[in-house]
């Protein structure tokens, strides 16, 4: 079944595929991807893949259905308070109780899903509304609530701040990538001469290569932005939340480092970690009219600085890789995965340590690439989440997973057959729940419990089943083969990938701890 | 430093946004001391005033979590020196000649009002500034307190500024 043009329904398999298929799609272009399910379990199932878009500040509007409104509260069959479940994982939502307010309450709908810090909306409809009748009035698309400029009296402390620095660091997070303003964030960091981290969130919206670029920050961030973010006098978070995953102990977080937070979003000023100059706004526009306020700086040895510490990281990388079992390696996997991609092509990912590989060593190249699930760091988001993704794109898509993620919704593999869409999955399997495992071993004294799958599944005859293409890799030569022609040729390829249970992803700041705490190799 | 804050939020009259705003405070870890929540001169609103007690930054964070919420359409901090506060008591305690005419003389003082009469028991209704209220309790303790309820802060600014119009 090929999608044509006007065809803007995809059914999926089971309702959370679909909540992450909205999801992907949402990501992969900004605009809001719309979610449909029946009532009772139709509208639970939905919950992780809402709940998912909450924490990513995903635009998405759900539509559930209910019983109709004279069954209501009765404890009918398949009735569930939907809108009472879900107001804790949704930006708002509704339940529709008068026809001649549908309208009106789907078009608030996409206007609140859409407008300042991004959400999902979930809009329930109880099945006489839906069957009733009632006049409707065209109305103009609805475009986003007007978004609050910033304050001249902050933006002016933040130059301030900036003009006595001599070690800037930007911190870009998923509000700067939403914003899709790479361009504004590259121009003020040359202005200022500052260097450039990111949040698992804002990753993909500065060219991965970029020399102002030291890439992710946290946890299993890159050594150089990690380290770079210590060793700053000035941290400028822009549409970040200081989230545990991006700074450590927040408690030993940048003590003696002046920080300017710029976020669209009041509320998480000073949330999580106290801010010097606090920049309450639209993002673009505050990073504009910081730009222009800013003398042009110049700071030789911050360079000299952030220089030494991408070589420190090459060089642990280059360690990281011998010590990593042959004949395939977690980083042999993404060279090849970089080399036959596309400049647009999206990755999108499951959660664990493939997650975090990818957010290391692939090569991102335009803004919206990266289509993962980070803050609920939900497994079995990235199949539904690849669908939506190349029902958007209509160009290959890459699927990296992990063994254990994967089995949690591979269901859907039926959807991308079905509607021949084109998606390579890589399944990096290694019969383990690696990234517990991982923790397993580093702070449990390898006392494994409940990580080793110990599972018989051959991916590539259930690959066959569900009428794709499976393939098996064991070398880096196989895969690039196997990559290289799934990408060109498309429809649906499994390429089971067999790595070590025992690889890590490196470098880690333990749980707890901070930047004073990074592993960066195994011996350690 | 920790202080105790009254705030005013006029939200949307319709049903389910006490839930909205009150699942907010249990989600985001906010303790509340006390919640009212009544209908105002436009019945398009009603108002919510809270008292929390926390530092500056838990108020900020307070504030600004609640703004968020779409039903939620002003939201204001009342300062002490510009706020009027009352709340309601209704008190219960035992009654009986040796302690009768304490009683009474206290809520004469404290101009409450008996509001229910026997031989051994009665009750008495005070309004006043919260701290008029705990002072009252205090005096009722040694006569025996058979039930009690205080319904939390309302309050309203001084001066002709009010919630609907204020920026």
């Amino acid at each position: 079944m090929k999608l044509t043009g006007s065809q803007i329904v995809i059914e999926t398999l089971i309702e959370q595929g679909a909540a992450h298929a909205a999801d992907g799609y949402s990501r992969a272009t900004g605009k809001v991807g719309v979610v449909i399910a029946t009532s009772g379990p139709g509208a639970t199932n939905l919950v992780t893949g809402i709940a998912t878009a909450m924490l990513d500040s995903v635009p998405m509007v759900a539509i559930t259905g209910n019983v109709p409104t004279s069954l209501i509260g009765r404890d009918s069959f398949q009735e569930i308070d939907i809108t009472g479940v879900t107001l804790p994982i949704t930006k708002h939502n509704y339940f529709v109780s008068d026809v001649n307010e549908l309208a009106d309450t789907v078009r608030e709908a996409f206007k609140i899903a859409k407008s300042g810090r991004p959400g999902p909306v979930l809009v329930d409809i109880p099945k006489d509304i839906q069957l009733a009748v009632a006049d409707y009035e065209r109305a103009e698309v609805v475009s986003p609530f007007e978004t609050r400029q910033p304050k001249d009296k902050y933006l002016q402390r933040a130059a301030e701040l900036i003009a006595e620095s001599e070690r800037p660091y930007i911190y870009i997070g998923g509000g700067a990538m939403g914003q899709n303003m790479g361009e504004e964030i590259l121009a003020f960091a040359d202005k200022i001469d500052g260097y450039i981290g990111s949040t698992f969130m804002g990753l993909s919206l500065i060219p991965s290569s970029h020399e102002r670029f030291l890439g992710m920050q946290g946890m299993h961030g890159h050594y150089a932005s990690s380290m770079a973010q210590k060793e700053a006098d000035l941290i400028i978070g822009i549409g970040v939340r200081f989230s545990d995953r991006a700074t450590g102990n927040v408690q030993k977080f940048a003590k003696n480092t002046n920080i300017i937070h710029i976020e669209a979003d009041r509320s998480e000023i000073n949330k999580n970690v106290p801010a010097d100059v606090g920049v309450h706004g639209d993002i673009k526009e505050s990073v504009i009219r910081l730009t222009e306020l800013c003398e042009k700086k110049s700071l030789p040895l911050w360079k000299e600085k952030t220089d030494a510490l991408k070589a420190e990281e090459k060089e642990n990388d280059r360690k990281i890789e011998e010590s990593s079992t042959v004949p395939l390696t977690p980083k042999m996997l993404f060279d090849v995965i970089n080399k036959h991609k596309k400049k647009t092509t999206v990755i999108a990912t499951d959660v664990g340590q493939h997650q975090m590989w990818a957010a290391q060593y692939a090569d991102f190249t335009s803004n919206r690439t990266f289509v993962s699930s980070g803050g609920l760091g939900t497994m079995g988001y990235g199949l539904g989440a690849a669908i939506g993704a190349a029902v958007a794109k209509k160009e290959a898509t890459v699927l990296v997973t992990g063994d254990g993620s994967f089995g949690m919704n591979l269901n859907e593999l039926a959807t991308a057959v079905t509607y021949d869409l084109p998606i390579v999955v890589v399944l990096m399997n290694n019969g383990v729940l690696g990234m517990v495992r991982q923790w397993q071993t580093l702070f449990f004294g390898k006392r494994y419990s409940h990580t080793l799958l110990g599972r018989k599944t051959d991916f590539v005859k259930l690959a066959e089943a569900f009428g794709a293409e499976g393939r098996r890799a064991e070398t880096k030569e196989e895969f690039e083969a196997y990559f290289s022609e799934a990408m060109k040729k498309g429809g649906v390829t499994v390429i089971d990938t067999k790595i070590n249970m025992d690889e890590f992803v490196l470098p880690m700041l333990p749980p707890g701890g901070s930047i004073d705490d990074i592993i960066v190799s195994k011996e350690e | 430093m920790t202080n105790k804050y009254v705030i005013a939020a006029l939200v949307e009259n319709k049903p389910g946004v006490l839930t909205r705003v009150s699942s907010m405070f249990t989600r985001r870890g906010f303790n509340i001391d006390a919640l009212t929540v009544g209908e105002i001169e436009d019945s398009n609103y009603s108002r919510i005033t809270i008292t929390i007690t926390g530092d500056e930054n838990t108020r900020d964070q307070f504030v600004s979590q609640l703004r968020k919420l779409f039903n939620v359409k002003k939201v204001q901090v009342l300062e002490a020196g510009s706020t009027i506060s009352r709340e309601l008591l209704l008190i219960k305690v035992r009654n009986s000649p040796e302690i009768r005419p304490e009683i009474m003389a206290a809520a004469e003082v404290y101009r409450g009002k008996i509001i229910d009469y026997a031989a051994d028991v009665m009750s008495v209704e005070i309004t006043g500034e919260p701290v008029k209220i705990d002072s009252f309790i205090e005096l009722m303790k040694p006569m025996g307190i058979l039930e009690m309820c205080r319904t939390g802060i309302v309050a309203i600014e001084r001066g002709k500024g009010t919630l609907l119009t204020v920026e």
